[in-house]
């Protein structure tokens, strides 16, 4: 089901060899209800996935689980392996703010923190975990800035409150906050659903510059977005992954009935 | 760098801090129920279950009855009562339902400036301003027309159970205003607007829909009403003119249980003198936190969150 | 629906609107009256004297609570030494960690607290400071009002912090940030106005305690210069000379009580100005 190459497990041995994140038999569960069912999959690195899916099908729920944020909710419970380039992220000794600091995340709605400047609002996660060294922040504003497009149009005023930018800046300010800490994987949780076409498109093109360097997965409820902006697509339904495979092939000539109903249309 | 190892640590001992400060509470009132009956045990060894029934208060010989004290703080309370809840519901029925909406936002803050004025301030008005007008105009009015009654008998001093309860009335008046307000918000839309789709007038909306909806938790805040009546201090003290005495008539001088403690405490010359105060203050203690934890109760189950704490 | 019965139910609801508008008048009376009274015994009465000056010996005339203000500010100071840390960080678990049937007890408990009537919290002071150190004192006064903001801000903290949306939560959680850091410099960050107003409303409660003062700071016809020297307070020196026989004192008694509430009012009218956005929202 998964015509991915080298999907080995091989803890760091080859990083073109190894999956970005592989999961196995993976299933969550919120209280007694199941929400995610025997996931297994391998996302390839430096590459784009699209999780598509009906509302419901727990495509949230699966990117959550890849840096452990599902477990603020405290009924969550888990079952099956994901490993992050080969480490296995929910062994005994690992604690998720580690993960997190490996896998950054961007929200659906853009969050940057009212009380901070742009600039404090890029290195917050460097800051916070101790670093000091003032070149290193400034340099490192600067790079995420520009990986983000967005220096050009803040570039002459980093002190001024984040909440004083647009919807779509505000969502590169963020996409700009989780790349400062050089995460080695880009959650995306629908980050454009928020946005004008505008500022989508401006997303959308960050995110194929994004993927030569990251490896990005991308929740989305917007079918043309994912055929557009991701390499693999993976469509999730009622818990199950139903189908994972290169993008092309799963809008053209997907193998799985459910997974062309959905992608006709015919349902979601 | 910080490593997992010390934010581990951290977020432990983070959490534990805020976990011990707040469980301070649990200590709070453990303290007060202990320090209490600690203080109270020589009285409570001394006269027991008379303490309560008797209406002996005699300092020099060593008497201690508990009953004119009790007396005065029922009473007081229930004359409270029955002015400020029938007010204070009106009101907040007015400023949540009736009121011109530019009028709304002013009123409200009125309200909140009363409950602001701290009870000595209100016992100072009610000495200088309030008792003169009632013993002058009030008081001669009410024995006059009404004098059949034993209530409204009796000589008129000024200070009496009588300005006691008006001025209890007049401290509870903004708590039960404000919670009474939040609970007829907290009804929901959905209600009022059936109501109006069924033609009714403003009024006939209130009546139907909010009213009976909010019945619960309006009798919760009445409650919560009631247990600041209960423990209304300086200001009682200042016009109930302070005799510990059971009387037919509203006009007399009485007593509450938090005056007598304001009062007598520093003075409190020997042992069991100083106890049967703290007696008095177990009894306080004991009476307001059950009604408070009734009110609670009754706020919590109807409104859930959306009531602010009233203190 | 009858014709008349129309007219009968517009007149119900008219008369409705008459009466309970007539009630809320009757609620905010006693205010203006107090206001009004205050204002005209108490403004001639401030005077410099009044804000500089000791009380003098017993029915002298003249004299001012220049004491009893600084011990107001004084008592207020330590009792938010006790009551903010406390109140805040207890807060804070209640906000932060959820443990639901814990929570629900601590506040519960915490708003029984906010019910009980300051004068019992005097009697448990007197036995626990006063009586072992043999004396009134400014530290029985200071504890005993701290005593009463732990619970008061304990709860305004949470709800405060309970506004905070929780995206910011996930944000920071999402970059690798440790939990108690998320709490400390992104949330109570963002809330930090709030809580302050909080803390405001709390120490304006507070300011105009009197019955718990009565037998631990007990009051002060001097300046104090110790904390284990009883102290004079605004509240405490207005009860006082309000029961006295003197007019000079009751004049001063106005006095005292228009610098009280313009202290305290002040207090409030800050705070409103201060969170009206917050309050159009919710309203």
């Amino acid at each position: 089901m998964q015509p991915m190459p080298n999907a080995t497990v091989e803890p760091k041995s080859d990083p073109a060899k190894v999956a970005a994140v592989t999961a196995r038999s993976l299933s969550i569960f919120f209280g007694n209800h199941a929400v995610l069912k025997n996931v297994s999959i391998d996302i390839g690195a430096r590459a784009v996935t699209a999780i598509i899916g009906p509302s419901g099908c727990g495509k949230s729920t699966f990117l959550r689980s890849i840096n452990r944020m599902h477990e603020l909710n405290p009924d969550a419970r888990m079952e099956g392996e994901i490993r992050l380039f080969g480490d296995d992220i929910y062994s005994r000794d690992v604690e998720p703010v580690v993960v997190r600091r490996r896998v950054g995340m961007v929200f659906q709605k853009s969050n940057p923190f009212p009380t901070m400047s742009i600039a404090e609002n890029v290195t917050v996660g460097l800051r916070l975990n101790g670093e000091r060294n003032k070149k290193i922040l400034a340099s490192r504003t600067e790079e995420s800035l520009r990986m983000a497009a967005l220096w050009d149009e803040v570039k002459d005023r980093l002190h001024a409150p984040a909440i004083s930018l647009s919807g779509g800046q505000q969502q590169r300010l963020c996409i700009a906050r989780a790349l400062a800490v050089q995460p080695e994987v880009l959650l995306m949780d629908e980050p454009a659903s928020a946005l004008d076409p505008l500022a989508t498109q401006k997303i959308e093109d960050l995110i194929i510059e994004l993927k030569k360097d990251y490896t990005i997965v991308i929740v989305t409820h917007n079918m043309q977005q994912a055929a557009r902006s991701s390499d693999f697509t993976a469509f999730f339904y009622l818990g199950e992954l139903v189908e994972f495979g290169p993008t092309t092939r799963i809008f053209t000539n997907p193998v799985q009935k459910r997974t062309e109903d959905y992608v006709t249309g015919r349902f979601g | 760098m910080g490593s997992s190892a010390t934010s581990h640590m951290g977020d432990r001992v983070f959490k534990g801090l805020t976990l011990a400060m707040a469980l301070s509470v649990f200590v709070l009132i453990i303290l007060i129920g202990f320090e209490l009956a600690h203080g109270s045990s020589t009285a409570i060894r001394q006269f027991g279950w008379r303490f309560l029934i008797s209406s002996d208060w005699d300092p020099v010989n060593e008497k201690f009855g508990a009953l004119p004290f009790i007396f005065g703080t029922l009473v007081s309370s229930a004359i409270g009562l029955l002015i400020a809840v029938p007010l204070s519901i009106a009101t907040a029925v007015y400023l949540t339902e009736l009121a011109p909406l530019w009028l709304r936002q002013p009123l409200t803050m009125f309200i909140e400036l009363l409950a602001a004025v701290p009870s000595v301030i209100l016992g100072l008005w009610g000495i200088f301003v309030m008792v003169p007008w009632l013993s002058g105009h009030l008081f001669p009015l009410l024995q006059k027309y009404l004098g059949f009654l034993p209530l409204f008998q009796g000589a008129i001093y000024g200070p009496s159970i009588f300005a006691g309860g008006i001025i209890v009335a007049i401290m509870i008046l903004p708590i039960i205003t404000s919670v009474s307000r939040e609970i007829l918000r907290s009804v929901p839309g959905l209600q009022r607007e059936a109501a109006y789709a069924l033609g009714a007038t403003r009024w006939e909306v209130t009546r139907i829909a909010v009213l009976s909806y909010a019945k619960k938790g309006l009798f919760g805040a009445v409650i919560l009403g009631l247990g600041r009546a209960l423990g209304e201090t300086m200001a009682v003290t200042m016009v109930i003119g302070n005799s510990p005495q059971i009387v037919k008539s509203l006009f007399a001088p009485g007593y509450t249980l938090a005056s007598v403690v304001a009062n007598e405490f520093s003075e409190a010359t020997t042992d069991t003198y100083l106890s049967a105060l703290f007696e008095i203050g177990l009894v306080l203690l004991g009476v307001t936190v059950l009604v408070n934890a009734l009110a609670q109760l009754l706020l919590k189950t109807f409104a859930g969150p959306g009531v602010k704490p009233q203190n | 629906m009858t014709v008349s019965n129309h007219h009968w139910r517009k007149a119900i609801n008219v008369f409705m609107q008459a009466l309970t508008f007539v009630c809320a008048i009757l609620v905010i009376l006693p205010l203006l009256l107090v206001f009004f009274y205050l204002l005209k015994q108490g403004a001639g009465a401030v005077n410099w004297a009044f804000f500089t000056e000791l009380p003098k010996p017993v029915g002298e005339v003249g004299g001012g609570m220049a004491n009893a203000i600084l011990g107001t500010f004084i008592l207020i100071l330590l009792a938010s030494c006790l009551g903010v840390p406390v109140g805040v960080l207890g807060g804070v678990f209640l906000s932060e960690y959820r443990h639901r049937q814990l929570n629900w007890w601590i506040r519960f408990t915490a708003d029984i607290i906010n019910g009980v009537p300051s004068i019992t919290w005097g009697m448990v002071v007197y036995a626990l400071i006063v009586l072992p150190m043999k004396g009134f004192s400014t530290l029985a006064g200071g504890v005993v009002l701290g005593l009463i903001m732990i619970p008061l801000i304990m709860r305004t903290t949470e709800e405060v912090l309970q506004l905070v949306p929780n995206g910011y939560r996930e944000a920071a959680l999402a970059l690798g940030i440790a939990q108690w850091r998320v709490i400390v410099q992104i949330v109570l960050r963002t809330a930090l106005k709030g809580i302050v107003t909080g803390v405001m409303l709390a120490l304006a409660r507070v300011a105009g305690e009197t019955a718990p003062l009565l037998f631990t700071a007990f009051g002060n016809a001097y300046w104090t210069h110790r904390l284990t020297e009883p102290i004079a307070a605004l509240p405490l020196q207005i009860f006082n000379y309000a029961i006295s026989p003197y007019d000079d004192w009751h004049r001063q008694a106005w006095a005292g009580a228009l610098v009280l509430i313009l202290l305290i009012s002040g207090i409030n009218i800050c705070v409103r100005t201060l969170t009206r956005d917050r309050f159009s929202k919710r309203a």
